[in-house]
């Protein structure tokens, strides 16, 4: 008899005992049991890039930490995904992106609608003890609806991904290397005078700070929505 | 130099080979005399061009073209007493030659050898050496096939491809112990293993030539000193782990080994030994050259691949590994320049052979690039095991004008700083990782007393600063953030407590980021604070602002 393989994988995340679909990440599996691991750059509906390192679990017999979002589940592995050295490890993360670029939460557009200012809360981190880069990166206002404010941005390259996997204009990328990379426009043009921009906002809605935001919005008032993201993934799987 | 037409042959089986070898040999043989001169960088950048050119025309002037030959080698090793110059058959070697030595030289050939430019053959830093990588180099003509032939070049692929069956090659690879030489080690035959067990029609074989590391120029002297000895490798590799292309991927600032390169490849295709149909055999291989553009990180594995894909060279986690999904998508065998090397020698001589050179866990012999304050500043070939005394003071020549040994600096910025009490050590992979250093590609950079390992620290750090490439959080920041605290250690200006900071960074680094680049980059820090921690704690300044003591000088 033929040994038939089981797809099925069972695990131990933080000491409960979840079942999974071999297809399935550490991540994706954590959260159906309401294990909450934070992330940043990742979001449901575009591509992983394992870049952000919040969501660095461990697992037990494993000598490096691995990335929650896109480590697959195997058979027996032991999780644990709040330790306090990964505490630790997530606030120094935070602390280093608040020392690395302008976040000013009173005057931001997005104060109150931060993912960044959320995980700061969350993960306990309440000074930062980094020297502040200060950095003078570009704040473009060219654009008919938008502006971006480099200063904001913390690289996750959600808005890359978003306008080149769903939108499909691949408008946005990375330019420069190490702490001098900045978002661009197409080739380092100015927003608004960009040939491959629709106006489609989605870079907007899914950048989780203000980097990227509308026009006309006071402190507090830019608030983003996601939802469109898991609505046309579902749609193109359906048409799939 | 050999003319390049001379260098289309065509040999299609093992008669072909030993024809060109012959024919090779023979045509060395009507000359009395050969006149061999370095032209790799190392000698280049001290105008041996020249000076071969001044060979070439005082031997037409005095009308020996048909008793002395003068040809261009690769490096002979000792750059620091460049440009060097051998007299064959006698094997004399002249130190520091210039274009106003040229008629003395040739007088030698009635006259005996040139007292006053004589290099001694019989000093520990030839007679210390095992060459297996290095073999030809110094003794072939790089731009020759027919030299490389002649020196049993391209046998070990015929064998392989004639006598033996693919997993009869990872078998004797495996066998050998040979391990990556860019600076994991990880076992080679392990890697052709699974590369070999992926399923797929089509794989590739990537040689890294990235080298980057500051003071490293292993890579390079090989590539321009005996390109076909890697070109050999790769087919070898391509055959055992089913792969039809290879791909080379060399940094633009080594215009020379690029040169030489795509010059063999183009002739290894004439001769049918790159192609479709190797030796007449249903085997195809195919190599391409790809040049880097200038950034560091393109050494690690999937940002190389991100780069030859004509993407932005940034890194992916790993698994999967290139083994599994590489180069577009397939599976794909990514090996180090020198491993390569290592392949054609292996196959020719025996996994046994090889096997008996080195340590228990790492055989064979190993490249290293010496440099900084060291008396012979060249390329070197040492078995595994040999102590760090033996390379630094004997082969190495010691320290220049007397000075202190302090540390020597081991595999570049991801490595560390080794101090006096591990000079009897084995260097090997495990042993130099156990004093908190790393083999890397075999970058050796020694360092006197006058050296401040604060700012040693600092240099490799500014080196990731500026090398990472800005995906991961911890790499891209963190980098910035150690280098300000190691620049405010350095001015005299840090407290205890942005040291501790320092600290915690460094552990953070070393477990968050997501490659091997901001893993490793905290590893200058780590290993100066372990072992010359007086030197970080005597700059401190008190919590609140004051010096305990005067800080250091600079």
């Amino acid at each position: 008899m033929a040994v038939v393989r089981s797809r099925i994988k069972t695990l131990k995340i933080d000491g409960q005992d979840v079942g999974a679909h071999e297809d399935e990440t550490i991540l994706e599996v954590a959260r159906e049991n309401g294990i909450m691991i934070p992330t940043l750059c990742q979001l449901d509906g575009l591509s992983l890039v394992g870049a952000c390192r919040l969501c660095l679990v461990e697992v037990v017999g494993w000598r490096n930490l691995v990335p929650a979002c896109t480590t697959y589940v195997e058979e027996g592995m032991e999780v644990i995904t709040n330790s306090e050295r990964l505490q630790k490890y997530r606030r120094m993360i935070i602390e280093l992106l608040f020392a690395e670029g302008n976040h000013v939460c009173a005057v931001c557009v997005s104060n109150g609608n931060c993912e960044l200012q959320w995980k700061a809360q969350k993960l306990g981190m309440d000074h930062v003890r980094f020297t502040n880069q200060n950095p003078d990166r570009r704040v473009d206002m060219t654009h008919e609806h938008f502006v971006v404010d480099a200063n904001r941005c913390i690289l996750c390259t959600r808005c890359v991904r978003v306008c080149d996997e769903i939108e499909g204009a691949h408008t946005w990328d990375i330019f420069g290397r190490g702490e001098n990379s900045t978002i661009i426009s197409d080739f380092n043009l100015p927003w608004g005078e960009s040939p491959t921009c629709s106006s489609c906002g989605k870079c907007v809605n899914v950048c989780p700070t203000g980097a990227l935001v509308e026009k006309g919005k006071a402190a507090g008032e830019m608030i983003k929505r996601t939802e469109f993201l898991a609505y046309l993934t579902k749609m193109r799987e359906v048409k799939k | 130099m050999v003319k390049k037409t001379s260098q289309r042959i065509s040999v299609a089986s093992l008669d072909d080979l030993v024809n060109v070898a012959g024919a090779s040999q023979e045509q060395e043989q009507q000359y009395r005399y050969h006149i061999c001169i370095c032209v790799a960088a190392g000698c280049i950048s001290q105008n041996s061009d020249a000076v071969r050119d001044a060979l070439i025309a005082e031997v037409e002037a005095r009308g020996l073209e048909d008793e002395v030959q003068v040809k261009g080698v690769g490096c002979m090793g000792l750059c620091a007493a460049g440009p060097l110059v051998r007299v064959d058959p006698d094997g004399i070697v002249y130190q520091s030659v210039t274009v106003d030595d040229v008629p003395a030289i040739l007088d030698s050939l009635e006259n005996g050898p040139v007292e006053k430019l004589i290099l001694p053959q019989d000093i520990p830093f030839f007679e210390r050496q095992q060459k297996i990588v290095l073999e030809n180099c110094g003794i072939i003509d790089p731009e020759a096939i027919t030299e490389y032939i002649a020196a049993g070049g391209y046998l070990a692929l015929h064998k392989a491809l004639t006598e033996m069956t693919p997993s009869e090659v990872i078998d004797v690879v495996t066998r050998s112990g040979l391990r990556g030489r860019g600076g994991g080690g990880y076992p080679a035959g392990l890697k052709w293993v699974t590369v070999a067990k992926a399923e797929s029609e089509t794989k590739y074989v990537i040689c890294n030539a990235d080298e980057g590391d500051p003071g490293a120029f292993m890579d390079r002297s090989v590539l321009e000193s005996d390109p076909h000895r890697v070109i050999e490798g790769m087919a070898i590799a391509g055959y055992a782990v089913g792969a039809n292309k290879g791909y080379i991927y060399v940094r633009a600032e080594y215009p020379l080994a690029v040169e030489r390169l795509e010059l063999a490849i183009k002739q290894a295709r004439w001769a049918g030994i790159l192609g479709n149909g190797v030796f007449s055999t249903t085997f195809d291989f195919a190599i391409e050259v790809r040049l880097g553009a200038g950034a560091f990180v393109c050494g690690e594995e999937t940002a190389l691949i991100a780069s030859i894909e004509g993407r932005r060279g940034v890194p992916r986690p790993r698994p999967p590994y290139p083994a599994d999904y590489g180069l577009w998508g397939q599976p794909t065998l990514i090996n180090n320049v020198e491993t390569f090397a290592n392949v054609a020698p292996i196959i020719r001589n025996g996994s046994d052979w090889f096997a008996e050179i080195g340590t228990e866990k790492s055989k064979g012999t190993k490249v290293f690039a010496l440099a900084g304050q060291i008396v012979n500043t060249g390329l070197i070939e040492v078995p595994m095991g040999i102590t760090l005394r033996e390379i630094v003071f004997d082969i190495g020549g010691g320290l220049p004008d007397g000075r202190n040994y302090k540390a020597v600096q081991t595999g570049g910025p991801s490595g560390g700083c080794v101090p006096e009490q591990f000079l009897d050590m084995p260097v090997d992979y495990e042993s130099l990782r156990e004093v908190g250093s790393f083999m890397g590609s075999g970058g050796m950079i020694v360092m006197d007393d006058s050296s401040s390992m604060v700012e040693v620290a600092r240099y490799f750090m500014e080196f990731s600063m500026t090398e990472s490439c800005g995906k991961c959080i911890p790499c891209r920041t963190g980098t910035r953030q150690m280098y300000d605290l190691l620049s405010k250690v350095v001015a005299g200006e840090a407290s205890q407590s942005e040291l501790n900071l320092l600290v915690e960074l460094g552990d953070l680094l070393q477990n968050t980021c997501l490659c091997g680049l901001g893993k490793a980059a905290p590893n200058p820090v780590v290993s100066t604070m372990q072992y010359f921690e007086d030197e970080y704690l005597e700059r401190l300044v008190d919590d609140n602002g004051s010096a305990d003591e005067p800080a250091g000088e600079s």
